[in-house]
């Protein structure tokens, strides 16, 4: 009688199991109640609203969801026929490289003088990082004056006597670019100072004591031994920037409000204003765009979690 | 995380040791200095500006001391500038500001400090898919998504009002705030949470009596990156707040955009730094946890 | 006898409203907000307050935002009661997602039909037979306004046509005077309205109405539209640094006081003068063509209003009031009078008209001489990115007019 057959252990086993499984998972229920939010927004708003968004480009809605046609790739077609948007990336490019490069230099060079034991360095970092606090739309706001060729920069030079002194960046679409860099890098530097500091900072002090005992000149310690080292904050800080200026918008805004002619105009831009002009499909399609530099970050990121996993394989 | 830690004080620089002054300090200190005036000029301009009337502005220049210093274009920009026929400054919508942040900085913290918690402690089949989507979400530019965000917000009907910028702003602020807990309870000790299990307390109680109490720090630096992001939002004011709800900086914007035969930089300049006060009185008085913010929230890759 | 009917019609009508139906606010959007303009539309706020009901003022900033605002609005589900539009296309859509209130039996019992006229004012509104619009005034676009002062200071007569303006902008630029005055706000619309004027008066009605109507594509490549595309660029040479972001009003300040020589602006530009207290022939000459010595059309656009249905009957009872009383002849006369637009109907005493307006109102006369505005056939995504290709022309020195031209083309070629 006491013995138990294989059979009947194996059930009450499975049983124990299921009743196991079913209390993890009751135990579990409040967590998942708890993150119903965050599911709603994850899949309702980012991964549908995407799905819409791509969807959309490919009909000629115009604003209300009414007599809707599929239309193929015409969305497409029509936004790399139109300068606009040509320009618009053309810009994006240039504004993006010029902005993340000065913010990248001089957010390092910052960061080491920085870190030179200084005195006051409290003081510095809080001038250098205030223009952050500051939106977007403010800072576009101000450099509009400091650019102004009547008001600005330009007037103060010539009043001081150099009566052909010419700085007006904004009133040129050649050089409107230039100013909004000027302005939006003003706002980021510190960031930028802030995080590569902070890297700057992880390096082992030994680093430096084996480069002195070598006598490698400081500037070449930096650039070959604790750049390369301290290469997770600016990935950081790279990401950062890279995010930011995809979505660029308020500057253009509040600075020149995509002028002179088209020549300060972003993807950014063109989405909003299609949308607004009742012209949804195309906007659609400008959007679906703008989402491919992150989606090539993605996968940046993925290429190196493989290329590490595969790293930690052989050793 | 550890970006923001060693960001902190106390670690020391790792520069070589100073010698005397030298040369080279001195030119450290140029440098720097040049570099401090560069980020002070537009502040400078900024506040000097907005205490000369127009007629000053014209015979001097930018950077001239104002000669009779007034505070008559701060009080207009506050309460009489005019945006299109109605002139009654920024006060609206600095009360706008405040009602939206006031709202939406709560709600997306606790909505995030929960999500974290579970992600932490609690994993579920799909809990990592979730967050990977979320913060996927993080990267995605929101002009991405304004449309149909849009017309979600109109069929549910809270499209143009308070409650729909506020769920706006929840909404994309979760990535980053869930993030920067879920590191945060991350990093905490495991034996913590066992202890608390083995005590038989659940999902909630201990997050209320355990993990609250601990998040206070993280919190705060949360509040301080919320704050200053709902308020310097710009455009999800304006297409999502409704005419009865533009938050300040969209009424900024409209107040310059609002001329009367030449542009007031009087006006202008002492509504942009009204409307930037709050940002940057946050950032003066919390210093160092704003610096940790923004590094924390940096880390966001 | 006049004034006393209209007392008598008050006073009925704010009796009606305290005793049988409740007054009720109707909510206006529109984006007149220069001087000149809200002196006009305080004209319309006032005799509505005076019925009884209540105006309440929704003034965006900028015909682009203010379309957009209202469009929003109108999808979110919380649109306004009555907002303004221009004659055409921009509300196509809300008619046909019926949101719009219909006002056939209030258009009919008053007769609209007859008393409105040309009949190019109706079309817009009247459609498949119904009525869904209001038209407020008839704009006439194709206007210069010179500043007198400033042409003398270089030595110079005002000039009668384009030629002679063309090779008077660098004597006025060597004067000191910024010769061509244009703004750039909005994403270009100043430009484009120039633009359009410019290729009425260089080629004519007939051509307008090929290229925006029928898109008549070897018409818009021709060599004739890049001569007035040429036109433009070298005007864009002849604007000042501050024009890129610069409001229309803006604009018109700076003619108004003399540092610059002319502006191509529609009538509404004359508010400013107005409201300025300059007189015409004296402070400024007003050019219809614009700048033809022998102007045979006027370019004709204007503004309407919809209605959007409400569900309420106070509101709905409001809005009809509204709709009916911005037609009757006296609030038509001074509304137009303030505007410096012409009405909608003949029977308005336009006696208060300056000689700028009575030029306009001769040439219009004449049959045929009412040529519509591009919004009449093409939508507002159209416009939106035809103000790119004028405005980038303008300010990009490396756009030339035939890129630019290429642009045009391909862009009337896909429009809908």
């Amino acid at each position: 009688m006491t013995t138990i057959t294989a059979s009947e252990r194996a059930l009450s086993e499975g049983q124990l199991k299921s009743r196991a499984n079913r209390r993890r998972l009751l135990s579990k229920l409040p967590a998942i109640i708890g993150t119903i939010p965050m599911m709603i927004v994850a899949i309702g708003v980012f991964v549908i609203g995407i799905g819409f968004t791509i969807v959309l480009s490919f009909t000629n809605v115009k604003f209300f969801l009414i007599n809707i046609d599929f239309v193929g790739l015409k969305q497409y077609d029509i936004l790399w026929s139109t300068a606009r948007w040509v320009e618009s990336v053309k810009h994006i490019w240039f504004y993006g490289f010029g902005h993340i490069a000065l913010c990248l230099v001089g957010g390092f060079l910052l960061a080491v003088f920085m870190d030179q034991r200084i005195k006051a360095e409290d003081a510095f970092r809080t001038i250098f990082l205030y223009p952050f606090a500051l939106s977007a739309v403010i800072t576009g706001l101000v450099w509009q004056l400091m650019l102004d060729p009547i008001w600005g920069l330009q007037a103060y030079v010539r009043s001081l006597g150099f009566s052909d002194f010419t700085f007006a960046p904004l009133a040129d679409g050649n050089t409107a670019l230039l100013g909004m860099i000027v302005a939006s890098s003003w706002n980021g530097v510190g960031v930028t100072m802030a995080i590569l500091l902070a890297g700057l900072r992880g390096v082992d002090e030994e680093i430096w004591k084996a480069a002195r005992i070598d006598g490698i000149p400081t500037w070449r310690t930096y650039i070959s031994i604790v750049i390369p080292m301290m290469r997770g904050a600016v990935a950081t800080a790279l990401v950062l920037l890279v995010v930011n200026v995809v979505r660029t918008f308020d500057i253009v805004i509040a600075m020149t409000g995509g002028g002179p002619g088209i020549s300060t105009q972003m993807p950014a831009t063109y989405v909003i204003d299609s949308i607004n002009s009742r012209n949804v499909g195309q906007g659609m399609a400008a959007a679906t765009i703008m989402l491919l530099p992150i989606a090539m970050l993605i996968l940046i990121q993925f290429f190196f979690r493989w290329r590490a996993s595969l790293k930690g394989r052989t050793t | 995380m550890s970006v923001a830690t060693a960001n902190s004080s106390g670690v020391e620089p790792s520069g070589p040791k100073p010698r005397r002054v030298t040369p080279g300090r001195i030119g450290i200190y140029a440098f720097l200095i040049m570099a401090a005036i560069f980020f002070l000029l537009p502040l400078a301009v900024m506040i000097l500006t907005s205490m000369k009337s127009m007629n000053e502005i014209r015979g001097g220049n930018i950077f001239a001391l104002p000669a009779q210093p007034t505070l008559d274009y701060w009080i207009k920009a506050w309460s009489s500038a005019c945006t299109g026929v109605t002139c009654n400054g920024l006060a609206p919508g600095f009360f706008n500001s405040v009602k939206i942040t006031v709202l939406a900085v709560p709600i997306s913290i606790i909505l995030s400090m929960i999500n974290g918690y579970a992600l932490s402690f609690w994993r579920f089949r799909g809990s990592e898919l979730m967050f990977g989507l979320l913060v996927f979400g993080a990267f995605v530019p929101f002009q991405v998504l304004v449309y149909p965000i849009i017309f979600g917000l109109s069929r549910v009907g809270l499209f143009g009002t308070l409650p729909g910028i506020v769920i706006v702003h929840s909404v994309f602020g979760m990535p980053i705030l869930t993030l920067l807990f879920r590191n945060f309870f991350a990093s905490l000790p495991a034996e913590l949470f066992k202890a608390a299990r083995v005590d038989g307390a659940g999902f909630w109680r201990i997050f209320f009596s355990v993990m609250l109490p601990m998040s206070v720090p993280i919190a705060i630096v949360a509040v301080i990156l919320q704050v200053t992001g709902i308020w310097n939002d710009f455009i999800f004011g304006l297409v999502f707040a409704g005419r009865e709800n533009l938050p300040m900086t969209v009424q900024l914007n409209n107040i310059v955009r609002t001329s009367t035969g030449t542009v007031e930089y009087s006006t202008n300049m002492a509504a942009t730094i009204l409307t930037g006060a709050v940002p940057l009185i946050v950032y003066f008085v919390s210093g160092k946890w704003f610096v940790r913010g923004i590094a924390a929230g940096a880390v966001k890759g | 006898m006049k004034s006393f009917v209209s007392v008598v019609a008050v006073a009925a009508a704010a009796l009606l409203a305290s005793t049988s139906v409740h007054a009720a606010d109707v909510e206006v959007v529109h984006w007149w907000t220069s001087g000149g303009e809200q002196a006009a539309v305080s004209v319309f706020a006032q005799e509505f307050d005076a019925t009884g009901d209540h105006w309440v003022d929704g003034a965006i900033a900028l015909g682009e935002t203010a379309r957009a605002t209202i469009m929003q609005r109108a999808l979110g589900g919380d649109p306004p009661d009555a907002a303004q539009f221009n004659p055409g296309r921009q509300y196509e859509e809300l008619i046909a997602a019926g949101l719009l209130l219909d006002l056939t039996p209030l258009a009919e019992k008053e007769g609209w039909d007859k008393i409105i006229r040309p009949d190019s004012l109706k079309a817009p509104c009247q459609i498949d037979g119904k009525w869904w619009c209001v038209p407020v005034n008839l704009h006439l676009q194709n206007w210069a306004w010179a500043s007198i002062p400033a042409f003398t200071k270089a030595g110079l007569e005002v000039p009668t046509d384009w030629d002679t303006y063309l090779a008077d902008l660098p004597k006025l630029k060597e004067a000191g005077v910024i010769p061509f005055a244009v703004g750039g706000d909005g994403g270009g619309w100043q430009i484009s309205l120039l633009a359009n004027q410019l290729i009425l008066s260089q080629l004519g009605a007939a051509s307008v109405e090929k290229i925006w109507k029928d898109k008549d594509l070897d018409l818009a490549g021709g060599p004739e539209v890049l001569k007035a595309f040429t036109t433009l660029k070298t005007l864009g040479e002849y604007a000042d640094d501050g024009s890129p972001n610069r409001s229309w009003a803006d604009t018109a300040s700076l003619v108004i006081k003399g540092d610059a020589a002319l502006q191509v602006m529609g009538d509404w530009a004359q508010g400013e003068f107005q409201v300025a207290g300059q007189k015409p022939g004296v402070d400024y000459a007003c050019l219809l063509g614009p700048l033809s010595p022998d102007p045979q059309n006027v370019r004709g656009g204007g503004d309407i209003f919809v209605f959007f249905k409400q569900g309420d009957p106070d509101v709905e009872r409001a809005q009809l009031s509204l709709a009916s009383l911005m037609l009757s002849p006296a609030v038509q006369a001074k509304f137009n009078t303030a505007k410096g637009s012409a009405p909608v109907r003949d029977d308005v005493d336009m006696s208060l008209a300056n000689d700028c307006m009575k030029k306009a109102l001769t040439v219009l006369a004449k049959p045929g001489a009412l040529v519509p505005d591009q919004n009449i056939w093409r939508n507002e995504a159209f416009a939106t990115a035809q103000n790119a290709i004028f405005s980038d022309l303008i300010y990009n020195k490396a756009t030339t007019p035939e890129s630019a031209q290429a642009q045009f083309v391909e862009l009337l070629k896909n429009a809908e």
